[in-house]
C-alpha cells in the first residue's frame, strides 16, 4: 500500500504542494488536523497540516516548506510518483462553528494552513479577514484562493515588495485601531509570529487560536515528543491539539524544544541517505 | 535417567564489554546439545505444574520429551499448538515469575531452562524447516482486530486458524507493535517478529498499517458500516506517564515511548542512515525499574553514553524487571541508583537539561501492591549531573479509542473495562484485551488474552 501524489505544484521556490491519493484520510480529515508521512524506509515520520482535501476524490492536500532533510526530499518526489506512508488525520479539528466575525492571519507557509480555516469560516457564513505575512512579494502564495474565501485579503511583505510594507502583527493593530470588533482571531506560522500576534490581542482579550507543529513521531499521543505548557499543564500537541488558546502558551518552552534536534537536521542533510536522482517507485 | 545436574546449562551470550557497543542479540542460544542435556533435566512430572504457570498453557513436559529425543520439529509443533510466537516468548517471557517458579527442580536447584528451551526450538524451526502455511477454509464472518501487537497478532491469529476473515489495523506504518517500537532489537531481533507477522498473512490474515481506529475509522464503523461480525480491542498501552515535575519540558528529556520508538522502529541507533536521530549525552537517567527501563538504559550505553543510571525509587527487590534484564543490565555498566526519586530536572538557559534534583528514600509499610512503600528521607536531597533522561515510570491506554466509542466502559485508569476470561466488554461484539485493560504488562499476558477473546468470538459467532 502506497500514496500516489496525483497534483504536485511548485508554489514558490520554496514551497510546494503535493495533492495525495489517501481516501480513508479525505473521508475524515477536518480544516485544523494533520497527516503524517514517511517517504521511504529510511524516511522520518514528519506531521504536515492538511492544507485542502476532496473526499469525492479521495485526496488530500499538503504544502510543504523546504527547511530541511525531509522537506528537500519530499521536493524530488514527483507527480505520479507514491509515498510510502501516510497516515490520519490526527489532532482536533479547529472549531470553528459560532465565530460571526474572524481575523485569520498566516505567516508564510503558515498561509497555507490558514486557507482551509478561512474556507470553512467564510462557508459557515462567517465575516472573514485574512491577513496574511511573507519576506517579499516572490513568496507570496494562494493568493487567488484567500481572495476567493475571505471579505477582507490584506497581503503583507517584509520589504514593502508588494506595495504593503511591514508584519502581519501591524496590520492586524491597524485593523483594531480602526475599531474592527473580531471575536476570534487564528494566527498561524511560525512561533515567534504566533507570539506576537498574541501579545496584539491580549489588551484587548480578544480569543486568539494558534496551531502548534512541534517534533513529533507517531501524532497519536505516544511519544509525548509534542508536549507543550499551557496554562502551566503539559499537553501533547498531537492529541490535545494541534490548536490551543494562545495566550495560554509558555513560548519560550516551546521555542527551545523547537531547537532540540537542529544539529541533527544538519548532520541529516549534509550527511544522510541521498535520494537524489533515486525515483520513488514505493508501489 | 533424567538428568540430576543441579544449575540449568547457562546461555551463551555476547560478552558484556562487546555487547553493550552493538545493537546484535545478547543472547545467541542453545546449541542442540545444549538443548538436549537442559531437557533431559525436566523429571516429566505426572501434574504438569508448570503448565499452570504459562499464560497460554504451553504444552511444556510434552515439547520437552520430544528434545529428550532429538524430534526439535515435533517439539516446535507441540508449542505451536497453544503459543503462536514461541520465538518471542522464549525471549520475552519473565519465566522465573511463570512456567519455570512452578518447576518441581525449582525446589532445590535451578529450575528446567524452559524458557531456553522454547527459544531454541522456534529458532531451530526457523533455520531449519520451509513454512508449510494452509489457507484454512474461509467461515465466511470477518472480525477486525485493532492493534498489531502481541495480544492483536494472537487473537488474528486464532481466528483465521478457525476460518474468520480477519483484518487487523495497526496505526504505525509497520506491525508488531511494542514487539517493534519498544523491545529493542539486541533483546528479539525485529527480523523474527517480522517472520512471524509473515505467517500471519500467508495464512490470509489482512494488516492494514497506517489506519488508526479512532481517527481514520471508528469502532462503530467497523461494525455498522464495513460488516464485522466483531471486534477484537488490543490497542495497547500507549500513553507515556510523565513524573509531574519541574523541568520535565527541557529539552533531553524523553518518554520511554519516544526514546526507544526513535531506537527501534525509526532505527535511530543507525543515523543518518535512516532519518530518524537520536540524542544520547554523556550522563543518562532512566527513571523506573521496569522492563521498559531496562532496555532504554541498555539502550543509551550502546548510544555511546558515558554513564547511564537506572533511578528507581524502591529497592532491588522491588524492581519489576526481569531477573536477565537487570542481570544483563548491571554486567554491561548500568548502574543502579535505588532508593532514590527525582524532584526536579534543572536545564541550562538554551533549555537543556543539565542536572537533576534526587530525594533518597526508605521504606516503610507495604502499600496496595504489596511492596513497602518509599517514603522521603528529609534533607536528603543530591545533584546529580545528567544531560539526558528517559522517563520510563508506565504507560496507560490511549483514549482515541474510548473517547470516540459510545457505550465503550473504561475504568479510572481508562483501560477498557473487559471479562477477564473472555475480553468482553460493555459493548456488543466489541472484546478488549492486552494492555488496553489490564494496564501496561507482559507480553505473554496481553497473547494470553487475545487467545481467550477468539476463542470466545468464536463461541458467540458459531452460535
Amino acid at each position: 500500500m502506497a500514496y500516489k501524489i496525483v497534483r504536485k505544484e511548485v508554489l514558490n521556490p520554496q514551497i510546494f504542494l503535493m495533492e495525495v491519493e489517501a481516501p480513508l484520510v479525505a473521508r475524515k480529515a477536518e480544516p485544523g488536523q494533520f497527516i503524517i508521512l514517511r517517504i521511504d524506509e529510511y524516511g522520518e515520520r514528519v506531521p504536515f497540516t492538511v492544507a485542502d482535501f476532496d473526499r469525492e476524490k479521495g485526496t488530500v492536500t499538503i504544502i510543504v516548506q523546504i527547511v530541511g532533510k525531509t522537506t528537500r526530499d519530499l521536493a524530488q518526489v514527483e507527480e505520479g510518483e507514491y509515498l510510502l506512508d501516510f497516515a490520519g488525520p490526527l489532532g482536533m479539528p479547529t472549531p470553528l462553528e459560532g465565530i460571526k466575525k474572524v481575523a485569520v492571519i498566516g505567516g508564510g507557509l503558515g498561509t497555507a494552513i490558514a486557507y482551509p480555516q478561512a474556507k470553512k469560516l467564510h462557508n459557515l457564513g462567517a465575516d472573514v479577514t485574512v491577513i496574511t505575512g511573507f519576506r517579499d512579494k516572490s513568496l507570496i502564495i494562494l493568493e487567488d484562493e484567500l481572495k476567493a474565501v475571505s471579505d477582507k485579503l490584506i497581503i503583507t511583505t517584509d520589504d514593502g515588495s508588494n506595495g504593503v510594507k511591514g508584519f502581519v502583527t501591524e496590520r492586524l493593530q491597524e485593523l483594531i485601531d480602526a475599531g474592527e470588533k473580531f471575536d476570534e482571531v487564528i494566527a498561524i506560522g511560525p512561533l515567534i509570529m504566533m507570539k506576537n500576534v498574541c501579545k496584539v490581542t491580549e489588551p484587548y482579550g480578544i480569543k486568539t487560536t494558534v496551531s502548534m507543529n512541534p517534533v513529533m513521531i507517531d501524532g497519536t499521543g505516544m511519544c509525548g515528543g509534542c508536549r507543550i505548557i499551557v496554562g502551566g499543564e503539559t499537553k501533547f500537541a498531537c492529541v490535545d491539539g494541534p490548536d490551543f488558546d494562545g495566550h495560554k502558551i509558555d513560548w519560550d518552552s516551546a521555542m527551545k524544544r523547537g531547537r532540540m534536534f537542529r544539529e541533527y537536521e544538519q548532520r541529516s542533510c549534509d550527511e544522510g541517505h541521498c535520494r537524489i536522482g533515486r525515483s520513488n517507485n514505493n508501489a | 535417567m533424567p538428568n540430576m545436574r543441579a544449575d540449568k546449562n547457562p546461555m551463551p551470550e555476547q560478552a558484556p564489554d562487546v555487547r553493550n557497543k552493538n545493537f546484535l542479540e545478547v543472547t545467541t542460544g542453545y546449541t542442540e546439545e545444549m538443548a538436549r542435556d537442559e531437557a533431559d533435566r525436566c523429571l516429566n512430572c505426572k501434574n504438569k505444574p508448570c503448565m499452570n504457570g504459562c499464560p497460554v498453557s504451553v504444552k511444556i513436559p510434552e515439547f520437552i520429551s520430544f528434545i529428550k529425543t532429538g524430534d526439535f520439529e515435533g517439539a516446535y509443533q507441540k508449542i505451536k499448538e497453544t503459543n503462536a510466537l514461541p520465538a518471542v516468548c522464549g525471549r520475552v517471557c519473565p519465566q522465573e515469575t511463570q512456567c519455570e517458579s512452578k518447576c518441581v527442580r525449582g525446589i532445590k536447584n535451578d529450575p528446567v531452562g524452559i524458557g531456553r528451551l522454547e527459544r531454541f526450538v522456534a529458532d531451530w524451526h526457523m533455520a531449519n524447516v520451509e513454512e508449510k502455511i494452509e489457507k484454512p477454509k474461509p467461515n465466511g464472518k470477518k472480525v477486525a482486530v485493532v492493534g498489531s501487537g502481541p495480544s492483536g497478532l494472537t487473537a488474528a491469529g486464532d481466528l483465521a486458524k478457525r476460518g474468520y476473515s480477519v483484518t487487523v489495523y495497526e496505526a504505525f506504518h509497520t506491525a508488531g507493535g511494542v514487539l517493534m517500537y519498544g523491545i529493542p532489537e539486541f533483546r528479539l531481533p525485529k527480523d523474527i517478529v517480522q517472520k512471524e507477522i509473515a505467517n500471519l498473512k500467508a495464512m490470509g490474515v489482512d494488516i492494514q498499517t497506517n489506519v488508526i481506529i479512532g481517527k481514520t475509522i471508528m469502532v462503530d464503523e467497523l461494525l455498522d458500516d464495513m460488516g464485522y461480525d466483531a471486534v477484537y480491542i488490543g490497542s495497547g498501552a500507549g500513553l507515556p506517564s510523565f513524573m509531574g515535575i519541574e523541568g520535565e519540558s527541557l529539552n533531553g528529556v524523553y518518554s520511554a515511548n519516544e526514546f526507544l520508538t526513535r531506537i527501534n522502529l525509526m532505527k535511530g541507533y543507525k543515523f543518518p542512515e535512516y532519518d530518524t536521530p537520536v540524542y544520547v549525552g554523556k550522563n543518562v537517567a532512566v527513571l523506573g525499574g521496569g522492563n521498559v527501563a531496562m532496555d532504554a538504559a541498555r539502550s543509551a550505553k550502546r548510544l555511546g553514553a558515558e554513564n547511564v543510571y537506572i533511578v528507581y525509587r524502591r529497592g532491588k527487590q522491588e524492581l519489576p524487571a526481569r531477573a536477565e534484564e537487570v542481570e544483563h543490565a548491571e554486567q554491561e555498566g548500568i548502574v543502579f541508583k535505588l532508593l532514590q526519586n527525582p524532584t526536579r530536572f534543572i536545564g541550562d538557559e538554551n533549555g537543556w537539561v543539565k542536572q537533576m534534583e534526587v530525594i533518597h528514600m526508605e521504606l516503610g509499610e507495604p502499600d496496595a501492591s504489596g511492596r513497602r512503600r518509599p517514603v522521603p528521607v528529609e534533607g536528603s536531597e543530591e545533584i546529580l549531573d545528567i544531560d539526558t533522561v528517559v522517563v520510563s515510570i508506565g504507560q496507560t491506554p490511549n483514549p482515541l479509542i474510548r473517547k470516540t466509542t459510545k457505550g465503550l466502559e473504561t475504568n479510572r485508569h481508562g483501560c477498557i473495562v473487559a471479562d477477564e476470561a473472555t475480553g468482553k466488554t460493555s459493548r456488543e461484539h466489541v472484546y478488549a484485551g492486552g494492555d488496553v485493560v489490564t494496564g501496561a504488562a507482559t507480553v505473554i499476558l496481553a497473547m494470553g488474552a487475545g487467545k481467550a477473546a477468539a476463542e470466545a468470538i468464536d463461541k458467540e459467532l458459531s452460535e
